[in-house]
């Protein structure tokens, strides 16, 4: 198979934070600050997945847009003038952060992911020091079910980044959002146990994108679980090249 | 903030597991240090029954699970002018809140009647009572400084105490996150 | 069916009504229909056999008639008497009637302001014509404007009398109509989707039913104008399931147009094809927001995606995508037929034409009111709506439904259109309209408003998904008397958070009802919150004597 000619991608110039970058058409604002090594947060957004524009920590102010824009889902334009960070923003990203926190019930302490959950390191990062809604302590499931993995329910942000791998990477769909508003949840087939879904192929990549300990191998214990990613760029380099 | 007088200091153990207390003793050979500056006038690590008035700083490890915690916390919160949230437990629940998706009840029969090989028996009066959820102090007072961790590690116990007896706000040298 | 064919057929038609001058319309919509109006028509028409007068009097089953409190109703033609609260035995004494007064008793005021004051265009059909019958449509000149317009016009100009219509999309936003079609007339792009956002889900509103159940070829017809003006050859009507009569009428309608050579392949004998399905949406309020209801379509989960990119560039299967509310296509064919400036000439200078309301609530006359641009709430209120019932106090009227916000009796007297709707912390919405009076709470209200948007909230982004259910708790505690003055400052935080944040138009409005309530009533909160007292009666306090739990 023979790569199809390259066409030539615009190249537009843009402000982020006062610092003139240049990018190629169709890039993303996120994408874009990215190599140029100005910091977004992010929990949904993963390199290599689909954009979902869900989690809203990544949101951004675009000079003449009407409201904040998630730079993950928002394409570069030409003369677009973008501020990552200012107090208001900082404001917002600690109460979706808090948000996120009240939601379920995260007790970082004895979690598999301690010091490697990227919920916890956003919270560190943007200096949120305590959730100041109240907590809402839900009654959550753990599934156990699979040979190999475990489903926490208490530690799911819905970024739905298991949802997107299993469907876009390895192609399974195993996995989907049952529910609405606050009783959303993750599952896995039409909500049978996950040891029991035909679907599931074990490949384990739900486990290793999800952000948080609420997906984790078997057998590991309090700050134990290392996610391996590497098979991303891996797989969609491969991709890439065969398209 | 004079020299000559110290600072009055009270640290207070609520429901939490002491770790934190043992992470403050953590800071070893500069507890002198701290020592020199304050005066504890109520902890566990020293034998006062009651709480005293006008106190400058608390340190409250433990989440408030009980109407007894709640009756403290208030008298503390009355007669402390910096109170700080000192753990994991004191600022998010942790540990003590995993009980939350429970009831009261149901925990009780867990723990005192089927997991125990003597007979079991319910816990009778005067024991505290269970509020049906333990929650974090600032869910019920004001809190002026949080410090996360579970526990907290003792170079943070330090730098914050020291930051604070030194007049300023406590910025981010040391890093802080919870777990 | 060529133009030409299609308006001998008209003139048939009205020749055939003219002959058979009477009839005893009897509306079958919903509301009327739920108070046994099927059985009503079927007595009349017995009656008429029985008396004979069946071959000079027919009885229709007709579209809604409006005054929906009052059902089930009736109207005759020709000379427009209208019967109210009737039931089989009337059959007898309407009848009996046909030609003199109806009895005081089942007679319905026609006179009233309720009807007079009304400005039909989008129900001008309804309660006139038979809706499962495509040839009285056809005789109301209907699809005389997609015929004229595929081989009189071209689609450019199709477009500009569009535009200079000056008609706002109706589903709520306001969108200018002519500025989307030629949006998505211009995108690139071999195939395209025109899409009817049939997905009514604000409480108490039905103003798209009525016009689904009334008059379903009008909205054929507007949707084949729009494809051809903007070259879509396929189209989705997205219709809530819970609304059965309008599916079957729509589905019968598309069956009749099919037959007709109206819709389908080479419509009017000319090279342009178009094809209607309906997609049956399973109850959730989310999709309809535009893109939810694209990926709704689509067979994925009705979730709405961060716009831009619009519909209008990458929609349905990623081609440039059409959607507008039932309303705005109702409008389209007697703007094709009368003219861009007959349309113009009726209600403000930024929002033309009428609009289609659902009174509900706290007043007189609760139903279907058509009013133009620019009238006054106090008009629609207390004349067509006929006031407070039970000598009670007006306190507010709820516009927009979960996203709207409550407007105080200051406000009354201003007119009625988007902008000044907008400007007083509301919205045009779809159309329904809740009136309230000073046994509402209005703590209560904004409680029910937001449950409502914590339940419907399709759970995605995180502001709207946990921000409602932080939101609704804080409500539940202000209206049970145990919330502090604290409570209130993380609830009006929370409310700018989740406008300012969420991802789509149903998070982002939901704080309204909040806001609004806030902004003019904020008297009610500090009541509860401070005083542990509910005014109006509604809340039950568990902390009468201010006691903090």
């Amino acid at each position: 198979m023979t790569p199809p000619l390259a066409t030539v991608p615009l190249i537009l110039t843009l402000t982020i934070d006062g610092q003139e970058v240049g990018a190629r058409e169709g890039q993303t604002i996120f994408e874009v600050a990215k190599e140029n090594n100005i910091p977004i947060p992010a929990l949904c957004n993963l390199e290599g997945l689909p954009n979902l524009g869900a989690c809203r920590l990544c949101v951004v102010e675009v000079k003449g847009a009407r409201r904040l824009l998630p730079a993950c889902a928002t394409n570069v334009s030409e003369g677009m003038e973008v501020s990552t960070t200012n107090e208001k923003l900082q404001k917002y990203r600690k109460m979706v952060l808090e948000l996120l926190f009240a939601e379920r019930n995260h007790t970082c302490s004895v979690c598999v992911s301690n010091g490697r959950c990227e919920l916890q390191g956003q919270a560190q990062a943007q200096g949120m020091d305590h959730v100041h809604v109240p907590y809402l302590f839900p009654k959550q499931l753990v599934d156990a079910s699979h040979p190999k993995f475990v489903a926490d329910h208490n530690r799911c942000i819905l970024c739905q980044r298991c949802v997107r791998v299993c469907d876009e990477i390895e192609g399974a769909h195993t996995w989907d959002v049952m529910g609405r508003g606050i009783n959303s949840k993750v599952i896995t087939d039409m909500f049978e146990p996950w040891g029991l879904s035909e679907s599931c192929t074990h490949c384990g990549k739900c486990v290793q994108v999800c952000p948080t300990g609420a997906l984790f191998e078997k057998g590991k214990s309090v700050a134990e679980m290392v996610k391996k990613r590497q098979f991303l760029p891996y797989l969609n380099t491969m991709r890439k090249y065969h398209e | 903030m004079t020299e000559n007088k110290k600072i009055r200091m009270a640290t207070i153990w609520l429901d939490g597991c002491s770790g934190c207390h043992m992470s403050f003793l953590d800071m070893d050979e500069r507890l002198i240090e701290i020592a020199q500056k304050v005066e504890l006038v109520y902890s566990p690590y020293v034998d006062t029954k009651e709480f005293p008035e006008n106190v400058d700083v608390t340190l409250m490890e433990g989440a408030i699970g009980s109407d007894h915690d709640l009756e403290l916390l208030h008298k503390i919160r009355k007669n402390t002018k910096t109170l700080i949230a000192f753990g994991d437990c004191a600022v998010t629940g942790n540990v003590t809140a995993m009980r939350n998706t429970f009831t009261v009840e149901s925990i009780f029969q867990r723990a005192y009647v089927e997991t125990v090989d003597t007979p079991p028996k319910m816990p009778a009066a005067p024991v505290p009572t269970l509020l049906p959820k333990a929650k974090p102090l600032h869910e019920y007072v004001p809190v002026d400084f949080f410090i996360q961790g579970c526990p907290p590690n003792a170079d943070l116990i330090y730098y914050i105490l020291t930051e604070l007896l030194a007049g300023r706000k406590p910025g981010t040298e040391v890093p802080m996150r919870f777990g | 069916m060529t133009l030409e064919e299609l308006l001998a057929l008209a003139k048939a038609e009205q020749e055939k009504k003219a002959k058979n001058a009477k009839s005893i319309n009897v509306c079958v919509a919903a509301g009327c229909l739920s108070s046994r109006s099927d059985a009503v028509k079927t007595a009349l028409s017995k009656e008429l056999r029985a008396k004979g007068l069946e071959k000079t009097c027919q009885v229709k089953g007709v579209g809604c008639l409006g005054l929906c409190s009052m059902g089930p109703l009736a109207v005759t033609e020709p000379n427009g008497k209208f019967y109210q609260n009737l039931n089989e035995a009337d059959a007898a004494e309407v009848v009996a009637s046909l030609d003199t007064e109806p009895p005081a008793r089942i007679k319905c005021d026609g006179e009233v302001a309720f009807f007079k004051r009304q400005k039909k265009i989008v129900l001008e059909n309804s309660g006139m014509i038979d809706a499962e019958k495509i040839e009285e449509y056809i005789g109301t000149r209907g699809y005389e404007g997609l015929l004229r317009s595929i081989t009189e016009s071209n689609p450019q100009s199709v477009i500009e009398k569009i535009t200079k219509s000056g008609l706002r999309g109706r589903g709520g936003g306001g969108y200018p109509t002519g500025l989307k079609w030629s949006t998505v007339a211009k995108a690139n792009g071999s195939k395209k989707y025109v899409i009817c956002n049939a997905d009514e889900g604000d409480p108490g509103a039905f103003m798209d039913r009525s016009v689904l159940e009334g008059d379903p070829h009008r909205i054929i017809e507007g949707m084949a104008i729009a494809a051809y003006a903007v070259g879509a050859s396929h189209g989705y009507i997205y219709v809530r399931a819970e609304y059965p009569l309008a599916v079957k009428r729509l589905k019968l309608a598309i069956k009749q147009a099919e037959s007709k050579g109206l819709l389908g392949k080479n419509i009017g004998r000319t090279q342009f094809s178009f094809d209607i399905d309906i997609r049956l949406g399973a109850g959730a309020f989310v999709c309809g927001e535009e893109t939810a209801l694209i990926a709704s379509i689509e067979g994925k989960r009705g979730q709405p995606t961060p716009r831009p990119p619009y519909p209008a560039e990458k929609g349905l299967w990623d081609c440039p995508t059409l959607i507008n509310n039932v309303e705005t296509f109702a409008n389209i064919s007697t703007i094709i037929r009368n003219g861009a400036e007959w349309f113009a000439s009726i209600g403000t200078e930024k929002s033309k034409g009428t609009k289609v309301f659902a009174l509900a609530g706290r007043v007189a006359n609760t139903g279907l009111v058509e009013v133009p641009m620019g009238i006054t709430l106090r008009e629609i209120i207390f004349d067509i709506g006929g006031g407070i019932p039970d000598g009670k106090k007006f306190k507010a009227v709820q516009t927009g439904g979960p996203s709207g916000g409550c407007i105080p009796e200051q406000f009354l007297d201003m007119p009625v259109d988007y902008d000044s709707l907008a400007k007083v912390g509301s919205i045009m919405g779809s159309g329904g309209m809740i009136i309230m009076d000073e046994t509402s709470c209005m703590v209560d209200v904004a409680k029910y408003f937001m449950e409502f948007c914590m339940t419907e909230s399709c759970g995605k982004c995180v502001p709207c998904r946990v921000g409602t259910t932080q939101m609704h708790a804080i409500l539940e505690k202000i209206t049970t008397g145990v919330a502090t003055p604290k409570d209130l400052e993380l609830l009006e935080e929370l409310c700018v958070f989740v406008r300012d944040m969420s991802l789509c138009g149903l998070g982002i409005t939901s704080p309204n009802p909040v806001l609004s309530t806030l902004k003019y009533f904020k008297n009610e909160y500090t009541d509860h919150i401070e005083h542990k007292k509910c005014t109006a009666g509604v809340c039950h306090m568990k902390n009468p004597q201010g006691v903090l739990a």
